[in-house]
C-alpha cells in the first residue's frame, strides 16, 4: 500500500535535513508504529506524507498504491483515503462541525467521482459514529474544536476518520494530552474502524497506547532514520530502558 | 426639450465577449441588448429640469432639485477617506438612462418588455409575483421560507420598471412603490420626510444625487402594521457611462415593522462608473427597520480597470421612543466603496445596530463603517465588523461613535475585525469615540488575523479544495453577520463571499 524509499527531507526555511534516508513499506491490514525520542523527525514524517507545506523533498520516493505521492496535492491525497489525525487539532472559529464534516465529505466523493451524500443520509450516518463515540449532539453544533477539551478534540479526529472512511490512517501522538479513560475509548473507535484492507501508521512517544492499539510492526526512529525494527515487544523494551541504546545506533550509522 | 434625446442602441459588443471570455469571475456581467434613451451627456440645470420632467414632478420637485444642484456646484468631493479615487469627470458621464419602451411606465407586469424581465430573471430575481426569491438553494431542508413572499420593486438604470404585490400590500395599508410614484401619489409624505434625514446639503454625493435622483424606492409602513412580505429593491445598471442615482425614503410610522432587501449588480466594462445613492429611514415610537443590503456591483477586473465608484449615504433616524434599527451589510462587489450607513439615536430607548461584512479583493478598495450618534436617553447600539481583505485590496473601518451630553445611560459595543489573504492586501481600522457623558459606556474590541496556514491544511487534509477552505473559514469568521441576515440573503451572501475570493489563494 505505502512504500517509503530512502527518503530524505529538508526544512524549506533553514538547510536542515531532518528526515535522512528513511524506508518503510507498509501493507494492507497492518499497524506500524514509530517511537522515538524528541526531534527524531517522527512529525515530520507524518507532515510530509498528509502533503504538509514548509519541507523540501531532497530525495528518495514516496508511493501510494503504486503512484507517487509526492505529486499529489493535500486534498488529493486526502481523497486518495489518507487521514492523519492531528495531534493538536486545529479550531476553525464560526464553522459548525456539521457542516464542516458534510464539506470534506462530499468534497471528497467529488473529487473521487461519487455522488454526494444527502443531508438525511448524512446526518445518520454521523449520529451513529458521534453515539458510539460518546459525543454529544451539543458538541457536534459546536464550531470545529472551539472550546472543546483536549480528549474532545481527539475524539473528534477519531469522527472525522470513521466518517470518511480513509485506508490508510496517521495517528500522529494521538495519546498526548489523554487521560486512560479517554485513551480507551479512543482506541476502541481505532480498533472498531481496523480491517484488512485499512493499514494505520501510530506514531508515539510512549509504549502505553500501543497496549490498546497492538501493532504488528515497531519502528525507532532516531535522527531521521529507523534504526530498529521488531514487534510489540520492543516497545516494551523502549519502556523499560528508554531510547539511550538507540541513539547509539543513530550514531553509529552517521 | 423631449426632441434632445439621443436613443441609441446600448449594446456593446466587446464587453459581451470579455465577459465570455472571463466566464465566471463575475456572473452578472452581462448586459442587456435593449434600446435606451439617455439625457445628453454632462450635468446642467436643464439636466436636473429635464430629470424632473421626465418623471413628471410637480414644481416644488424641481426647485427641490435646483436647490440641490446649485449647494452642490459650491461643495469639493470629500478627500478624508483612505481611498485612492481616480478623477471624476462629473461633465462625462450620463445623469438619465431608460430603456425606450419605458416612455409609458407598464401598468402592471404583464406590460414589461420581456427582455426586461427576462434579465432580472437572469439575476435571479423573478419579476412575477412568486412565493420567494430565487438563488435559495433548494437542498435546504430546514428552509422554512417556502411560502414566504418577498415583494420586489426593480430599478434598471434611472428607472423602476415594476414592483411586484402591490396590491397585495396596499390592502395591508402598506405603501411600497418607486419614489417617483410616490412623488406624484402621496405627495404629503414625501414633502414631509425626504431629505428629513440626509438634508440637501449633507455631503457631496448626497447633494448631488438629491439634484439628479431619477428612481427609487418608497416604503410607508402606517401606524401597527408588521409589513406581511419582505419588501427588496434590485437595482440593475445596464447602460455604459451612466452614473445611477437612486433615492430611497422608508417611513415606519408609530409601532410597525419591516424588514427590507437591497440587491445590486451591473455589467463588466472597462469604464468605471458611478454609483450615489441615497438612502434615509424614519423610524417612529416603538417601531422597527431591519435593511440588508448585498452589494455586488462590478468590482473591476484583477489589474483594477473598470467596475462601479460607489459613494451612498445611509442614514436612519430614530426619532421615536424605543425605536430600533438595523443594518447589515454585505459588501463583496464595487472598485471603491464608501459607505458609512449610520443610525441617529434620538428617541428615548432607541437602539441601532450595523452588521457588516466587506470584502476587498484584487485591486478594490473599502472605506466602510458606520455612525451612531446617541441623542436621546438609554439608547444603545451595536456594532459587528468584518473586514476581509485579498489581493493587493485595501479595506478600511471607519467608524464614529458619539454619545452626547443629555444622552444619559447609553452604550456602544464595537467589535471590529480584519482578515487578511496574503501578503500584499491592507487592513485598517479608524473608531473615533466621542463620549460626553458620564454615565455612558462605550466598548471597542478590535483584531487583525490572517488566514491561517495551520487551519488551511487541517480543512485540506479533510479533503477540501483550497478556495473552497479559504471561503470555509472566511463564512465562519463572517458567521455573526451572515446570521443577522434574512434567509434569503444569508445562502445567497454565504456563496457570495466564495466567489468574491476566488483566485485569491495559491
Amino acid at each position: 500500500m505505502l512504500n517509503i524509499d530512502d527518503l530524505k527531507v529538508s526544512l524549506e526555511e533553514e538547510e536542515k535535513q531532518i528526515i535522512r534516508g528513511l524506508s518503510l513499506s507498509i501493507k494492507p491490514g497492518e499497524v506500524h508504529a514509530i517511537m522515538g525520542p524528541n526531534g527524531s523527525g517522527k512529525s515530520t514524517l507524518s507532515s510530509v506524507l498528509a502533503g504538509k507545506d514548509g519541507y523540501v523533498i531532497d530525495s528518495g520516493t514516496v508511493k501510494f498504491d503504486g503512484s507517487d505521492l509526492l505529486e499529489a496535492e493535500v486534498e488529493e491525497r486526502a481523497a486518495l483515503g489518507i487521514f492523519m489525525a492531528f495531534q493538536y487539532p486545529i479550531e476553525i472559529p464560526g464553522v459548525g462541525n456539521m457542516n464542516f464534516l458534510r464539506t470534506a465529505l462530499n468534497s471528497q466523493r467529488k473529487t473521487r467521482g461519487q455522488e454526494e451524500l444527502n443531508a438525511a443520509d448524512f446526518l445518520k450516518l454521523v449520529r451513529g459514529i458521534a453515539k458510539d463515540l460518546e459525543i454529544s449532539e451539543e458538541m457536534m453544533r459546536r464550531p470545529v474544536n472551539v472550546g472543546a477539551s483536549g480528549g474532545e478534540k481527539k475524539r473528534n479526529e477519531i469522527l472525522q476518520m470513521c466518517l470518511l472512511e480513509p485506508r490508510f490512517v496517521i495517528l500522529d501522538e494521538t495519546d498526548s494530552g489523554l487521560d486512560v479513560d479517554a485513551m480507551k475509548l479512543v482506541s476502541k473507535g481505532v480498533n472498531n474502524f481496523s480491517s484488512s484492507s485499512r493499514s494505520f501508521l501510530v506514531i508515539t512517544h510512549y509504549q502505553r497506547l500501543l497496549n490498546y492499539i497492538v501493532p504488528d510492526f515497531v519502528h525507532i526512529m532516531v535522527d531521521g532514520r529507523i534504526v530498529k525494527t521488531g514487534d510489540k515487544t520492543l516497545a516494551l523494551h523502549v519502556e523499560e530502558t528508554g531510547y539511550k541504546d538507540f541513539l547509539q545506533l543513530g550514531k553509529e550509522k552517521n | 426639450m423631449t426632441d434632445n434625446y439621443q436613443v441609441r442602441d446600448a449594446i456593446d459588443k466587446e464587453t459581451l465577449s470579455t465577459v465570455r471570455s472571463v466566464g465566471d469571475t463575475y456572473k452578472y456581467g452581462f448586459s442587456t441588448d435593449i434600446e435606451t434613451e439617455y439625457a445628453p451627456l454632462g450635468l446642467n440645470e436643464d439636466i436636473v429640469k429635464l430629470i424632473s420632467k421626465k418623471n413628471n414632478e410637480p414644481k416644488w420637485m424641481l426647485d427641490w432639485r435646483l436647490k440641490a444642484f446649485n449647494r452642490w456646484k459650491k461643495l469639493k468631493q470629500p478627500d478624508w477617506a483612505l481611498l485612492k479615487i481616480p478623477e471624476i469627470d462629473f461633465q462625462d458621464q450620463y445623469y438619465y438612462a431608460r430603456p425606450a419602451n419605458m416612455k409609458e411606465k407598464p401598468k402592471s407586469l404583464d406590460e414589461v418588455d420581456p427582455k426586461l424581465l427576462e434579465t432580472y430573471s437572469k439575476l435571479g430575481i423573478p419579476l412575477t409575483e412568486q412565493k420567494k426569491l430565487a438563488g435559495v438553494i433548494e437542498e435546504n431542508h430546514e428552509d422554512k421560507s417556502e411560502n414566504r413572499k418577498v415583494a420586489v420593486d426593480a430599478v434598471f438604470d434611472s428607472v423602476s420598471v415594476g414592483t411586484t404585490f402591490k396590491e397585495e400590500l396596499k390592502s395591508a395599508g402598506v405603501i411600497f412603490c418607486s419614489i417617483s410614484e410616490a412623488i406624484k401619489e402621496y405627495p404629503e409624505l414625501v414633502k414631509k420626510y425626504l431629505g428629513s434625514v440626509v438634508p440637501i446639503s449633507d455631503n457631496f454625493f448626497a447633494c448631488l444625487n438629491a439634484a439628479v435622483f431619477s428612481d427609487g424606492s418608497f416604503v410607508y409602513i402606517p401606524k401597527g402594521v408588521r409589513c406581511p412580505m419582505e419588501l427588496s429593491t434590485y437595482f440593475r445598471i445596464n447602460a455604459e457611462n451612466t452614473g445611477q442615482f437612486e433615492r430611497t425614503l422608508i417611513i415606519a410610522d408609530d409601532n410597525s415593522y419591516v424588514s427590507y432587501l437591497e440587491g445590486c449588480t451591473a455589467p463588466q466594462r472597462d469604464e468605471s462608473q458611478l454609483h450615489a445613492a441615497v438612502v434615509e429611514l424614519v423610524i417612529l415610537d416603538d417601531a422597527e427597520i431591519k435593511y440588508s443590503t448585498v452589494q455586488n456591483w462590478f468590482p473591476g477586473d484583477e489589474n483594477g480597470v473598470g467596475g462601479i465608484y460607489n459613494f451612498v449615504t445611509k442614514r436612519a433616524d430614530c426619532r421615536g421612543r424605543n425605536s430600533k434599527v438595523m443594518w447589515t451589510q454585505v459588501e463583496t462587489g464595487s472598485a471603491i466603496t464608501w459607505k458609512y450607513p449610520s443610525c441617529v439615536l434620538k428617541g428615548d430607548n432607541s437602539s441601532g445596530e450595523f452588521y457588516s461584512i466587506a470584502i476587498t479583493n484584487n485591486m478594490q478598495q473599502a472605506d466602510t463603517g458606520t455612525k451612531m450618534i446617541h441623542l436621546g436617553k438609554n439608547t444603545n447600539s451595536r456594532i459587528v465588523s468584518k473586514g476581509i481583505s485579498a489581493g493587493k485590496a485595501q479595506n478600511t473601518y471607519r467608524g464614529l461613535v458619539q454619545i452626547g451630553g443629555r444622552s444619559q445611560n447609553s452604550r456602544n459595543f464595537t467589535q471590529c475585525d480584519s482578515l487578511l489573504i496574503g501578503n500584499k492586501c491592507g487592513a485598517h481600522t479608524v473608531p473615533y469615540i466621542e463620549v460626553n457623558n458620564s454615565s455612558a459606556r462605550a466598548e471597542h474590541e478590535a483584531t487583525t488575523s490572517k488566514v491561517d496556514e495551520d487551519q488551511l491544511f487541517y480543512c485540506m487534509q479533510r479533503g477540501i479544495g483550497e478556495e473552497d477552505a479559504v471561503a470555509l473559514i472566511v463564512n465562519g469568521f463572517c458567521k455573526e453577520v451572515l446570521q443577522a441576515l434574512p434567509m434569503e440573503f444569508a445562502m445567497e451572501a454565504q456563496k457570495l463571499v466564495a466567489i468574491s475570493l476566488e483566485g485569491s489563494v495559491g
